[in-house]
């Protein structure tokens, strides 16, 4: 018997590639071979670009309608900066999807408050498209986005629909003269969020120190760790359990996570170097 | 009824590999090599360690020779079956570069049907670790699947431990129960060198056809219990396990993580010979011409900076966070992640750590700083 091997990618075309800023970009990719694609918010692909390497990256489209796939990359190292030079009709390889999700049917009912620093939107982008096509089955629904510059935003086209169905709050790290918006780290944005603290879920994506940070302010706005959701990051070369590298406490981040509730979380958001 | 215990003349090995290679397998067992234990295809009885046993403490191994002709009185050694099962490097696949797509090959290897002969109590167990980690999560592993499916083994009652030995505290040893298709005891004597045979298996009973062999008597099975209970008495060594995933997670910043770190080298080596390690990495090449382009794993550490790199630097970069990532895991985090610890107190992490690091007094001191 063949076994199905986890490891081996499928082909995906590029359909179209857009730049977000200058070191981020978005890619549309198309199966070659694949006829469905089926995943949840929150969930990420292992993308494989020729020779080069492979890197776990979340997928950031609208999950009710998966294909083509859509996934924002920032250019980091070698094998994201070799992906910015992809073009249309380029083929790499995809593995996925792989990990937990963001709690979109747990919310239903519920006031939802997301909140993301930097290319952390990207991986509740799917979460926003969900609410933003089911919006009457969720109460307020806040959205504060913190980013370095207002040159480093992504998504800008987008904006102006979210502003309409939400209560979308952005903030930056600094700015010249010509920003007239929040200067500031992202928890300077939460008092402006509004929802009933014993009926809410929220969903982070940041570095680390944001993630804690954040958790710590909505814990004094009355939310408990168990209402909190985070999205965790550690080198992966596998995504499936067995390379040992995403090792949390008593986790494995690629199958056990990325998604997990603060308070499975708290404790290694609290340590250092673990 | 058929006998499942019985009393085969120890030279009677030699047809235990004849039977073994006829049946297409490729006999594995203990050698030496470079004044060590290691595992290798052999073929005749005469390329075992006969008369041969080592010594074994902290940062210091030596095989020397022994008074009596026995073929199996040394215990581990730096080699463990893990070679065989989930190899150091192997490839995944390769890719060819078409016109307008990539032709992704699949690694469809056939390896060799093997038999290991020599497994002691702790590898046993220490195979049937990295059988749950590869075979029964929510992923199969193709390549440690394939390699696993018709393995032969034939297991072995330790007659004797050494100082770094503590399979009794961690329920592995020294006496062998499960997961093997014949067991031997070593019997030696003033008046017979035999083995007592067990049969575990009907493939077991299959490689027994044509050897003389005696049932074993009540005394027999009574000589070889008390073989095993002597070696078990002889461990000194203790790890305390009660609690000790607890102890672990609580423990994070306790101050003896630092007096470790100030002696470890982060050389790895301890998590290179332990036989539950499964850690890999990965590396992408082409070949000349570009078109071809291969996926390889091979064995990782987590003692490493690249093993924890995430864009901007290493999670993990102190050599105290890196001791502290291997204790915690294996020894904690395993029994959430697997249900069972990963550790098999087969010593060889203390054996072959240049400066004698000992995972038994890590727990101690962990235990006496404890809170
Ligand atoms: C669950 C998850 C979701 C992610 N989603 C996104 C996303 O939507 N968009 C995005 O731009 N980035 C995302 N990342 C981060 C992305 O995986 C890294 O930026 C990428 O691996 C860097 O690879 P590189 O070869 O370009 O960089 P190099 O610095 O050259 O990295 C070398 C190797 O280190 C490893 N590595 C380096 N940084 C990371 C990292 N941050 N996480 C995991 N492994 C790393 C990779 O194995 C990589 O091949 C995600 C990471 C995880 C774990
Ligand atoms: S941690 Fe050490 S003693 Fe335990 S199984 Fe691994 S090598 Fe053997
Ligand atoms: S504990 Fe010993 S063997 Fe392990 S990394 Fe440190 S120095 Fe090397
Ligand atoms: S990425 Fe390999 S175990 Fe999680």
């Amino acid at each position: 018997m063949q076994l199905l091997d986890p490891m081996l990618p499928d082909q995906f075309l590029v359909k179209r590639k857009v730049n977000e800023n200058k070191d981020t970009f978005t890619l549309t990719l198309e199966p070659l071979e694949k006829k469905s694609f089926l995943y949840q918010p929150g969930q990420f692909n292992m993308l494989y670009m020729f020779g080069l390497g492979e890197v776990a990256i979340s997928i950031s489209g609208n999950s009710e309608k998966p294909l083509p796939l859509i996934h924002t990359i920032r250019a980091v190292g070698t094998t994201t900066k070799a992906m910015q030079k992809l073009k249309k009709g380029d083929v790499i390889g995809l593995r996925g999807p792989f990990g937990s999700s963001w709690p979109i049917i747990q919310a239903k009912g519920k006031d939802v408050i997301i909140v993301v620093g930097g290319i952390g939107l990207a991986p509740l982008r799917p979460v926003i498209y969900y609410i933003l096509a089911h919006r009457q089955d969720y109460g307020r629904v806040s959205l504060l986005y913190g980013a370095r510059t207002p040159e480093d935003q992504i998504y800008l086209n987008e904006f102006a629909g979210w502003q309409e169905k939400l209560d979308f709050f952005t903030i930056v790290d600094r700015a010249s003269k010509k920003w007239n918006g929040d200067v500031g780290v992202v928890t300077r944005l939460i008092p402006k969020a509004k929802f009933n603290p014993s009926n809410t879920l929220a969903m982070i994506c940041g570095p680390e120190v944001m993630m804690r940070f954040v958790s710590l302010a909505l814990q004094d706005k009355g939310l408990i760790p168990e209402q909190i959701f985070v999205s965790m990051e550690r080198n992966m070369k596998c995504a499936i359990g067995f390379c040992g590298h995403c090792q949390l406490g008593g986790t494995f981040i690629c199958k056990d996570g990325p998604v997990f509730t603060y308070k499975e979380m708290k404790r290694y958001l609290e340590l250092r170097e673990v | 009824m058929e006998n499942n215990s019985l009393i085969i003349l120890a030279e009677s090995l030699q047809l235990i590999f004849d039977n073994l290679n006829s049946f297409g397998y490729q006999t594995i067992a203990p050698t030496i090599s470079e004044n060590t234990i290691v595992y290798d295809q052999i073929t005749k009885i005469s390329d075992l360690p006969i008369g041969y046993i080592d010594e074994q403490t902290g940062g210091h191994y030596r095989l020397k020779k022994h008074s009596k002709p026995t073929f199996f009185s040394y215990t581990v050694g730096a080699n463990s079956w893990k070679k065989y099962l989930h190899p150091p490097k192997v490839r995944l696949w390769q890719i060819k570069r078409k016109a307008k797509a990539m032709e992704f090959v699949s690694e469809e290897t056939q390896p060799p049907k093997l038999a290991f002969i020599g497994v002691r109590g702790c590898e046993l167990a220490a195979i049937s670790i990295q059988d749950r980690v590869f075979l029964k999560d929510k992923f199969v592993d193709p390549i440690y699947s394939t390699r696993r499916k018709d393995i032969f083994i034939v297991a072995i009652n330790c007659a004797r431990a050494v100082k770094t030995c503590f399979c009794t505290s961690m329920q592995t040893g020294p006496k062998v129960e499960e997961g093997f298709d014949l067991s031997l005891t070593e019997i030696l004597d003033d008046k017979k060198h035999i083995f007592l045979v067990k049969v575990a298996t009907e493939k077991g009973r299959e490689i027994l056809k044509n050897i003389p062999y005696k049932v074993a008597t009540k005394e027999d099975e009574n000589i070889a219990e008390n073989i095993i209970k002597t070696t078990a008495q002889s461990i000194e060594k203790k790890l305390d396990t009660e609690n000790i995933k607890e102890l672990l997670y609580q423990n994070y910043e306790n101050p003896s993580w630092d007096e470790v770190a100030n002696r470890c080298l982060s050389c790895a080596n301890c998590t290179m010979v332990c036989p539950t390690c499964f850690c890999t990495t990965v590396q992408d090449t082409t070949d000349l011409t570009g078109e071809i382009a291969e996926r390889w794993r091979s064995w990782d550490s987590c003692f490493t900076s690249d093993f924890s790199y995430i864009h901007g630097g290493s999670v993990r970069v102190s050599t105290k966070s890196r001791y502290r990532q291997w204790l915690v895991h294996k020894l904690g985090a395993w029994l959430d992640q697997f249900g069972t610890s990963g550790c098999v107190g087969c010593g060889r992490c203390i054996t072959w750590c240049p400066v004698g690091i000992d995972i038994t007094e890590q727990v101690k001191t962990l235990r006496e700083n404890n809170g």
